[in-house]
């Protein structure tokens, strides 16, 4: 027993990530730009649905997107072709995930000091991007209606760290035994002050609510 | 693979400390996993096998996993009670007003250096 000496570290890893995502939140509010976390399962609409919201808010905001994926550039694309805002795209080289350090390395990109809004859309995945902080000011997830109603029982953590649940699709209600009232009962029970708001982004409705929300929360964030 | 991204971060904390404290070489690092967390164990040691041989310091390294068991705590009528078995309504009162105090570590407890 005496050949291994026992260093007690008793740290969390998320510890360092936590306290970047602090100091990068400090530095944006210093610099009056929002950071918006997007996330979502794959599939469930993110660029459309950001492609509808920023075409309703780049009149009174100047918004610029970072698109987060393991490979292509396909997003980034999309976003500044429907858009005409400045998109970049970042590559997570495999990791499933953005934290705060590659969040800031990213925004070394993104001209700050024209820019009010910044929509990170973090890699599709409901469970890793839920764990690290990336600095963003507000978490937000979208829930497609065929991934299902029961979905924040299942992620428990992702419900229970964002500020606003867009439900999206609605439009598939009819074909699927999706039950909002149920998934608002569900949401609610993982994290009562998030706000459920229902669109469809193919059509755009409900979209303003969304936008508003968000116009809302930029204007807190710089006042 | 969301256990390869975790083991970077612990390969990362575990060089940190191994530089504080003057380490050469580390024979085991024994982590604290909560039974909530979204960790599967044996995922993030097959995982931490591949990655951690690749570093001088941590070839042959074992990783080892405590598991730490979910307790939540309800605000309405004091109980503690297991977190997988019961979920967030609390089994005694059946109050939803409850949260986790345990079960979702992900930390280093500490790490074995060999003593030459």
């Amino acid at each position: 027993m005496d050949d291994v000496k026992v260093i007690e570290i008793k740290k969390s890893i998320f510890e360092d990530n936590d306290r970047d995502a602090d100091n990068l939140r400090a530095d944006l509010k210093r610099r009056g730009v929002f950071l918006l976390n997007l996330m979502s399962s794959p599939g469930s609409g993110k660029t459309t649905t950001l492609i509808q919201t920023i075409n309703r808010i780049k009149d009174q905001v100047r918004v610029a997107v970072m698109e987060a994926d393991i490979d292509s550039n396909v997003d980034a694309v999309k976003i500044r072709e429907a858009t005409g805002i400045p998109s970049i795209q970042l590559h997570t080289g495999g990791m499933c995930h953005l934290d705060a350090e590659m969040t800031r390395q990213g925004l070394d990109n993104v001209p700050l000091e024209d820019t009010d809004l910044v929509i990170l859309e973090n890699v599709g995945n409901l469970v890793c991007p839920a764990e690290f902080d990336t600095g963003a000011v507000k978490n937000a997830m979208i829930l497609s209606v065929p991934e299902g109603h029961d979905k924040p029982l299942k992620y428990p953590l992702m419900f229970s760290i964002c500020d606003v649940v867009v439900i999206n699709k609605m439009d598939v209600l009819p074909y699927f035994d999706f039950d909002l009232e149920k998934c608002r009962e569900y949401v609610r029970l993982r994290n009562p002050k998030a706000q459920v708001i229902p669109i469809c982004a193919k059509t755009g409705e409900g979209v303003d609510a969304f936008a508003q929300w968000l116009l809302q929360e930029i204007n807190n964030w710089k006042n | 693979m969301h256990e390869l991204g975790i083991v970077f971060y612990i390969i990362r904390d575990v060089k940190k400390a191994a530089q504080e404290n003057g380490v050469q070489k580390v024979s085991g690092v024994v982590m604290n996993i909560g039974e909530v967390s979204t960790i599967v164990p044996e995922y993030l040691t097959d995982c931490w096998r591949w990655a951690a041989d690749k570093e001088d310091l941590l070839r042959g390294c074992a990783l080892k996993c405590n598991i730490v068991p979910a307790v939540t705590y309800c605000e309405d009528c004091g109980a503690e009670y297991g977190t997988v078995q019961y979920g967030k309504v609390c089994p005694r009162c059946g109050s939803e007003n409850t949260y986790l105090i345990r079960g979702n570590e992900v930390e280093i407890k500490e790490i074995e250096v060999p003593n030459n």
